[in-house]
């Protein structure tokens, strides 16, 4: 295709020259996956065939972009505001999130613009209205961006019946996903229900090593505090830096270690997810206008955000899979041909070893990742029922309708009328809602018994379930607000406790209306610093190439001297994992007995065999209390120490009980709630409704556990059982460690050993209710009631 | 059975691990708040349509402590019904029928329930209401779901002051308010929580506060 004149100018008149990718996707009306890196131009690739069309007047919506973030959205409407005033095209570009206010919305209803930038989550919610129809039925193009982001989680799936209503709606539409390198791009593409395949230029392969640092860095910890010096030096060297940290309490600990090195007071920025908007916005509004130097950040800032000048990423800490770190890195130059320059400060000791084995991937362009699960029929039920809310609906049309979406293009009939009848009676083998159910057959469609209902239904849209949050702010009249934190955290808190937020140490006061309340103490350490951030896991490719790293000595050339004597002295002291071989250490700190189990066999499987460890020491009666799961390593902690690990890695009867054992546990019963609520049974807990009676809500596990007891087929409990299959089980994983290593090697040590230094650090602690945890409230009690003098 | 005993008002009772209250000298046992038919008024108002057998599940475990400890007479503190019309559609169940073969019930009304029973019962100079009433005790009551934090974890509570004794909700789909809430620590003063759970523990209760622990 050749693109029409005004456009040819246009970019004439920038000095560019279009790329081959950008032409070809404009001339297009198939439906087309593109894989560019970042900086190709990927953007304007998209909306280019919109830019050209809308040269002609044309009434209603006529292209929908699809973001993973808000924070995209704003910058899209930036970035095409130059292309569309020099093109003097006469069009509305807006935007449409949570953020919108009640009018803009309502307004988009009824007139919506040519352009409309969105989320998933608000498209669901404009999909669940009854204008739908007509307010899409216009539409020619729908751009998703980052769409390898989404389709790893299930908004991807929550996106993709959204399109497969919107393919109802406007049948000549063409649809555009724009993705950054992926290792299975095919997947991808029939995750978009079919797709061409096109791919940009890759451009020169990435500047990419270790950052050169004065010290070694410690035994365990993540905060990189260590190589603050070594980070300052690298952002005074560069023009732009992004830094890229793993959590939200790791970036802020980071953060604040960097202003105390950063003697000639370069403006340095802070980004993540748990800061307030407005602090958000100021950041990324500094950014953009350049008057940064460096950006500390986390996922928040991981997708393609255009900052155009940043020519340096740091990754702090390990990057736990060679993809996520191979995107990072392409935000570094968006000048297209010159190569990203990137360089990695591993944490501690082992994340040493995670670094080494992830660059000599990158250097192989080896890229990691495993097999997308089918679409969630928990997402499927919020679909239906978001459906009804549009209108009545024949269950026949939205069934052929839903298997055009990708990850559910092999749902059977069974399974989704098992889900609308769900949404209808609640799917009970007791059937007690036949007055009350809220959907209702009526002449061959489905429909909402109370059209009021809707409102509530809407509410609970989204497949994000992320931890309780809780605002904090500064004490006082109108407090500033200063960001979220975990409620799990909120509640350890004791009043005086001091902790980071926003990179100043506060103390904190009250809890009043559910919002922490804090006082700035400046120049404290503060007390804690976790918070909760996401748990990222390390890819299975990663974790076979450390164990290959620790086990052969003679490639221990290509360690840092630290990281070779801290294998040198684990050897010393305990053992070293070797390939063929399951070793485990035995020792005890702080009154508690520790296991650690060197399984090398990933995260889920580590977290199952952690279940099924405990479940046997319980019996064997050394009670237990917790375990702590890794891509490499499972702890236990307990009250009485394994002397002999044979019994408990006894492969046979391994598997005995393993439901009963699991479907008792907090893993299961977290999945389950994230289940419930995005299927709707219950609903998100909600700012504002959190105030009023606290003793009428109840747990979710008490409704897992009821399930459980009256209805255990119930089609919830099969969602959360094969979501933890898929997800949380991987047996099949653990019977392969224990076939492939049956020497087990078991080390009984003073204390703490090397290896297992860091395992103590980690978060996800899951604990064990079991006898173990009698024993302690025993202790508990009767240490309150000596205290008291009542003993 | 893993009970706790302990005096209140000058009477002998008797903790019980599932949050049931026994008092032998009156051959009572008595229970708060059980708000059945929870799930039905949820569905109603057009909500989640929740596991529909909370009712089942809170009168069978009522009936294994009216089994145990043979109680002639079970007093119902109040919100025993989450709303007036549920008390329609359980009270014509098999669940609830068994129940009263096997005890006298005694129902006390609540805010969820305020046309099912009497206001409040006097027994051996203590009065049973729904709700504490402050500088009228000794009284025993619900109403507040008391849960206790021990060990990292929230436990249903009994709480036990001077004048005030206030149960833990008995029913199956009921949450709870922290013991340590200033609405309660007021009203009951120092005293015992007891905590219920697989068996019935007491700590001490409003006076000291517990000490900052790291979670087990």
């Amino acid at each position: 295709m050749t693109l029409p004149p005004p456009v040819q100018d246009w970019f004439a008149a920038q000095g560019w020259q279009p790329h081959p990718h950008q032409i070809a996707l404009a001339g297009t009306d198939c439906d087309t996956l593109l894989i560019a890196p970042t900086g190709g131009g990927k953007t304007l690739a998209g909306f280019l065939r919109s830019l050209c069309d809308l040269q002609q007047p044309f009434a209603g919506l006529h292209t929908l972009y699809v973001s993973p973030l808000k924070a995209l959205t704003h910058d899209i409407a930036r970035n095409l505001a130059r292309p569309v005033a020099g093109l003097g095209l006469d069009i509305r570009i807006e935007d449409r999130t949570g953020d919108t206010t009640a009018t803009t919305r309502a307004r988009q209803r009824v007139d919506p613009p040519h352009i409309l930038l969105t989320t998933p989550e608000s498209l669901a919610l404009m999909l669940s209205y009854p204008e739908a129809p007509r307010i899409f039925g216009t539409l020619r193009r729908v751009v998703i961006d980052e769409i390898h982001a989404l389709a790893e989680s299930k908004r991807g799936d929550q996106l993709m019946l959204g399109l497969s209503r919107l393919r109802s709606l406007a049948p000549a539409l063409t649809v555009t996903g724009l993705s950054a390198t992926v290792e299975n791009p095919p997947a991808l593409a029939a995750f978009m229900g079919g797709a061409q395949i096109m791919h940009a230029d890759p451009g020169p392969a990435p500047d990419i090593a270790m950052l050169p640092v004065t010290a070694p860095p410690p035994w365990s910890g993540a905060g990189g505090h260590y190589a603050a010096r070594d980070v300052m030096r690298a952002i005074e060297g560069a023009r732009m830096t992004l830094v890229f940290i793993n959590t939200r309490a790791q970036a802020e600990l980071f953060y604040q270690a960097l202003w105390d090195v950063n003697d000639t007071n370069l403006p340095i920025g802070l980004h993540h997810s748990s800061l307030s908007r407005d602090v958000r916005t100021r950041a990324e509004a500094a950014m953009a206008a350049g008057q940064l130097r460096a950006m500390v950040c986390t996922g928040s800032l991981d997708l393609g955000i255009d900052w155009g000048d940043v020519d340096l990423v740091l990754q702090v800490g390990a990057p736990k899979n060679v993809k996520r770190l191979v995107q990072r890195i392409g935000r570094a130059n968006h000048q297209y041909n010159t190569p990203s320059r990137a360089r990695i400060v591993p944490t501690n000791r082992f994340e040493v070893l995670e670094c080494v084995a992830a660059l000599q991937a990158v250097a192989q362009g080896k890229l990691d990742g495993d097999p997308r699960p089918a679409g969630g029929l928990d997402v499927l039920c919020q679909h239906i029922l978001l459906m009804a809310c549009a209108g009545p609906f024949c269950s026949d049309t939205l069934f052929q309708e839903i298997t055009r979406a990708g990850p559910y293009a092999h749902v059977t009939r069974a399974e989704f009328d098992a889900c609308v009848e769900f949404c209808a009676t609640g799917g009970y083998a007791l059937r007690a809602y036949d007055r009350w159910q809220r959907l209702v057959l009526r002449g061959g469609l489905w429909q909402l018994r109370d059209p009021r209902a809707a409102r509530d239904i809407r509410m609970n849209i989204g497949t994000i379930t992320a931890p309780e949050t809780l605002k904090v702010r500064r004490k006082g009249r109108g407090g500033m607000p200063l960001g979220e934190v975990d409620e799990g955290f909120a509640a350890s808190l004791t009043p005086g406790d001091t902790f980071l937020i926003g990179g100043q140490t506060v103390r904190y006061d009250t809890l009043r209306d559910m919002v922490v309340e804090v006082t700035p103490q400046p120049a404290r350490q503060p007390k804690i610093a976790v918070f909760g951030g996401f748990k990222m896991s390390t890819s299975t490719l990663l974790s076979d190439r450390v164990l290959a790293l620790i086990g052969d000595p003679a490639q221990w050339g290509a360690l840092p001297t630290a990281t070779a004597q801290w294998l040198r002295l684990q050897a010393e002291i305990s053992q070293l994992p070797q390939p063929g071989t399951l070793t485990c250490e035995t020792y005890s700190r702080g009154g508690r007995a520790y296991f650690c189990l060197y399984g090398f066999a990933g995260y889920n499987a580590h977290q199952t065999l952690g279940l099924l460890l405990t479940r046997r020491m319980e019996a064997a009666g050394l009670g237990p209390l917790g375990f702590v799961a890794t891509d490499y390593a499972v702890l236990i902690w307990s009250l009485d120490a394994v002397t002999d690990p044979a019994p408990l890695l006894d492969p046979n009867g391994l598997r005995d009980g393993l439901d009963d054992w699991l479907a008792e546990n907090a893993v299961m019963k977290r999945s389950f709630r994230a289940v419930a609520t995005i299927a709707g049974l219950i609903q998100r807990n909600l700012p504002g409704k959190r105030k009023t009676g606290k003793q009428a809500t109840f747990s979710s596990d008490i409704l897992y556990d009821t399930l459980r007891k009256y209805d255990p087929d119930h089609l919830l409990l099969r969602i959360t059982r094969d979501q933890a299959a898929h997800g949380l089980v991987d047996f099949g994983r653990i019977e392969q460690m224990l076939r492939d290593r049956p020497r087990i090697v078991h080390t009984t040590c003073a204390r703490v050993t090397p290896l297992a230094a860091p395992l103590m650090l980690e978060a996800g602690r899951v604990p064990i209710r079991g006898l173990g945890h009698e024993r302690l409230l025993d202790e508990e009690a009767a240490r309150m009631l000596a205290d008291a003098g009542l003993a | 059975m893993n009970g706790y005993d302990f005096s209140f008002a000058g009477a002998q009772f008797t903790a019980r691990p599932t949050g049931a209250l026994w008092w032998p000298a009156q051959n009572a046992l008595i229970v708060a708040d059980l708000h059945l038919g929870k799930s039905a008024r949820m569905a109603r108002r057009g909500g989640g349509l929740l596991p529909p057998f909370e009712a089942q599940d809170t009168l069978h475990r009522l009936a294994q402590d009216v089994g145990a400890t043979g109680a002639a007479q079970t007093i119902l503190l109040g919100d025993t019904f989450d709303d007036d019309d549920a008390a329609g559609d359980v009270t014509v169940g098999p669940h609830w029928q068994r129940l009263q073969d096997m005890t006298q019930l005694v129902s006390i009304s609540g805010n969820h329930d305020p046309a099912h029973g009497a206001p409040d019962v006097t027994l051996a100079g203590i009065a049973l209401r729904h709700q504490a009433a402050p500088h009228c005790g000794p009284d025993i009551s619900g109403h507040f779901h008391p849960k206790f934090k021990l060990a990292g974890r929230g436990y249903a509570a009994f709480l036990v002051g001077r004048d005030h004794l206030i149960l833990p909700a008995f029913g199956t789909y009921t949450g709870g308010l922290d013991a340590h809430s200033p609405v309660l620590t007021g009203l009951v003063g120092p005293g015992l929580a007891i905590l219920t759970g697989r068996v019935a523990r007491a700590v001490p209760y409003g006076a000291v506060r517990p000490a900052a622990r790291g979670n087990a």
